[in-house]
């Protein structure tokens, strides 16, 4: 054991002082927050660039639609022919010229309406000129109906189904996808962790073998002791750093945003509705929000109710569990490909094949867990061992028992994992052994199975 | 004396390929013993299972007279062939390191790192990091890592190369004299003319098999043609070696007509000396008389060819 502390303390140091991984830990936060910024300035950029539209009437309607709008204004031209009008726009640089041809009806008129602009047109200006216009017409179309607008407003308001759970409690629309969301960025967080840090052991592998210090340090300690020590120590490492990243970026940006004059209670009322959610997935729920078609009040109400009813602690406990689990079975994977191969380039292959169940466990996540948690997709792959971790942290902010995972299954998808860590960890370790004093030799598969065998 | 190591019967195989094939041997205590073998005979095989890297798949390994246990590995330093430090560490911090993995304290560590370090002369390179050495700097940092634990049983892998002449002897006196204060020494090679200079016993290992072991002295005595060369000035000038030749068969004669003299190697039989002598003193001057002994390169060599002959 206290050799294991000595391979833990060593590769956590060595870590720990490079001086990339140094750059990378304080620089990352620095960029991450440095684009969100620029981002928010460049939308505001071009919020505030007003486009002027030149506006050639020659009929009789749609006289005093041209009103300023967010984005764009108008300016009248008159008694101009066409060639002129468009000469003239040109000459004083407005964006473009709405034209209105003369003719005795509104329908007749908007048929022969034309926008000329030098190249093609922004879809936000078109989108205002077209409102306005369309406004127009459906008016004078259910004038023509011999309809009122009140009339035709009752007409289009659609039907909103109540939905409640069976022991009454009202349950908000969309929750499904708040609570994936809430699992999805812990999931996300583990893959995250698992490619980078991962990726690092292997490194750190492959290093030794390279410097061929490994034999001097296999004849002190078992290999096995130094494979776990180098993955121990690598993701102490890890997690100071991710710990890093999220404490400098969240100070970093609230405090960009305020020196910005931008509303960091933008983000903050986000962070009040989804505590612990990850600032990538903000934009996300802020479009849930708003496909939702939700009435603010109530239904907002309702959505934070249920999001604080999802059971926090359980969900730490368990993400702490697949974490673990998850993590120590790729990291052992890691290291065994790192000691098969002599240098990075040939790790290739073998990498492929890690990665595939890691990103079919988040895209299996986002289309199948978000729409239904509990359906048969959801259910196998939360328990199958290679994409549970990411996937059953989808489906757990939704609770265990009634409602939620049943029990059985989280129970299974523990267990397989546990034995699937055990057998992995078996398997990596004994590539490893051999693989570690063999040079100048390409693996491939055959030889690791082979390998299985010494 | 118990022998330090008892190696019996140990065979070990990597799938179809057989390493190592029933092979035993004892290294006395206090001595340097030389493991002899061409590449991939299974000399390193042997080593890593002695360092419990790998495990024989049949036959056991005695240390100190008792099975060799997991622990020993504090009494053993072991200077692989293929040996190297972490690049980007500190001289000082890794040797620490290194030491502490061989079980030593702290504290222990640094005084032991103290007095080699100056003993090789290096004190001032304890902050500086490892790429900045010379490959020859890091093999003394290497060597002072593995004896730095005291152990009983040290195991050298080709320990010279790397090293300029100047730096191999001074590694060669520090091999001497651990010798000298009780180490026993295994010292795995195939430059030949190191052995001749440090070993006192010898194993040679060819094709996975033990084909030679023993005091070198006595091997040599054993590979004894009984063959002398000579070099003799015939009275007569210009006289031949014919009335010799007649009597028995000569080797690689070389006639130096400045000095009038021959050289040459005879072969007897069994009791020819007087005889010879005799003859020789009578036809004219012997300047010099030497039985050939044969070098444990001739040894090496020969053995091979003959189990080669054999397979």
């Amino acid at each position: 054991m206290h050799k294991l502390g000595l391979i833990i303390r060593r590769e956590y140091l060595a870590k720990v002082r490079n001086k990339s991984f140094v750059v990378m830990t304080f620089l990352s936060p620095i960029l991450l927050v440095g684009m969100v910024v620029l981002i928010a300035y460049l939308t505001r950029v071009n919020d505030n660039e007003k486009r002027i539209v030149a506006v050639l009437n020659e009929s009789t309607f749609l006289k005093d639609d041209f009103l300023p709008k967010p984005g764009v204004s108008f300016v009248a031209l008159k008694g101009l022919s066409l060639e002129a009008a468009k000469d003239s726009t040109l000459a004083m640089g407005y964006y473009g010229l709405f034209y209105l041809p003369a003719g005795n009806s509104l329908e007749r008129v908007a048929e022969g309406a034309y926008f000329y602009t030098r190249e093609a047109p922004s879809t936000l200006v078109l989108e205002r000129i077209e409102r306005i216009v369309e406004n127009r017409l459906r008016e004078f179309r259910l004038e023509q109906a011999g309809m009122s607008p009140d009339q035709y407003a009752r007409l289009g308001s659609g039907f909103e189904l109540n939905t409640a759970t069976f022991s009454g409690e009202r349950s908000a629309k969309g929750i499904n996808e708040f609570k994936a969301l809430v699992g999805g960025g812990f999931g996300y967080l583990i893959m995250m962790f698992i490619i980078i840090y991962g990726g690092f052991v292997m490194r750190s592998v492959i290093e030794e073998k390279t410097s061929r210090i490994i034999e001097v340090i296999i004849s002190s300690v078992k290999p096995f002791q130094l494979m776990l020590g180098k993955i121990i120590g690598t993701s102490l490492a890890g997690i100071t750093q991710f710990v890093i990243w999220i404490f400098s970026a969240t100070l970093l940006l609230v405090g960009a945003l305020v020196f910005m004059d931008l509303d960091p209670g933008l983000l903050m009322g986000q962070a009040r509705l989804a505590p612990g959610m990850e600032g990538a997935f903000a934009p996300g729920m802020e479009q849930a929000l708003a496909s939702g078609d939700v009435k603010v009040g109530e239904e907002t109400l309702l959505v934070v109710g249920e999001l604080l009813k999802i059971p926090m602690g359980m969900l730490v406990f368990f993400f702490l569990v697949y974490f673990i689990l998850g993590y120590l079975i790729y990291a052992s994977i890691y290291a065994a490909i790192g000691a098969a191969v002599d240098n990075e380039t040939d790790t290739q292959q073998f990498i492929f094949p890690i990665i595939l169940p890691l990103m079919l466990a988040i895209y299996v996540g986002f289309f199948s867990v978000f729409s239904n948690p509990h359906g048969p997709i959801a259910v196998g792959f939360s328990i199958f061992p290679l994409t549970s971790p990411i996937v059953m942290l989808m489906r757990l902010p939704g609770g265990i028992g009634e409602g939620g995972v049943p029990l059985w299954q989280l129970l299974l998808s523990i267990l397989l994992l546990v034995l699937t860590f055990l057998a992995i960890v078996y398997l990596a370790a004994k590539i490893y052994r051999v693989g570690i004093l063999m040079y100048g030799k390409k693996p491939t598969y055959k030889e690791l199975f082979k390998w299985l065998k010494y | 004396m118990d022998p330090i190591l008892s190696i019996r019967e140990v065979s070990k195989s990597f799938g179809e390929f057989k390493a190592l094939d029933r092979v035993s041997l004892e290294v006395p205590r206090h001595t340097i013993y030389g493991l002899l073998g061409p590449n991939g005979a299974g000399k390193t095989t042997l080593i890593r299972i002695i360092n419990q890297i790998t495990y024989p798949d049949q036959g056991e390994v005695l240390f100190d007279g008792k099975p060799l246990q997991p622990q020993d590995v504090a009494r053993i330093g072991y200077l692989p062939e293929e040996r190297g430090l972490y690049k980007s560490m500190k001289v000082g911090e890794q040797a620490l390191y290194l030491a502490q993995l061989k079980g030593l304290s702290k504290i222990e560590a640094r005084r032991e790192l103290a007095y080699w370090f100056e003993k090789l002369e290096i004190g001032d390179w304890w902050n500086r990091k490892v790429q900045e050495l010379s490959k020859g700097m890091a093999q003394k940092i290497q060597f002072i890592v593995t004896v730095l634990h005291k152990p009983k049983l040290l195991i050298f892998d080709e320990p010279f190369s790397g090293f300029d002449p100047i730096n191999a002897a001074l590694i060669k006196d520090q091999i001497l004299e651990l010798r000298q204060q009780g180490a026993s020494i295994i010292f795995s090679t195939h430059r030949m003319e190191s052995v001749e200079e440090l070993c006192e016993s010898i194993a040679l290992i060819h094709r996975s098999r033990m084909i030679l072991e023993g005091r070198l002295s006595d091997i040599k005595k054993a590979y004894k043609l009984n063959r002398f060369r000579i070099r003799w000035t015939p009275r007569a000038a210009l006289a031949t070696l014919d009335g010799l030749q007649e009597r028995m068969p000569l080797m690689d004669p070389v006639f130096d007509p400045e000095e009038n003299t021959w050289e040459f190697t005879v072969q007897l039989e069994g009791g020819g000396q007087a005889a010879l002598l005799g003859y020789l003193s009578e036809g004219g001057a012997i300047s010099s008389f030497q039985e050939v002994i044969p070098s444990a390169n001739e040894i090496f060599i020969q053995t091979v060819k003959k189990q080669e002959a054999h397979a």
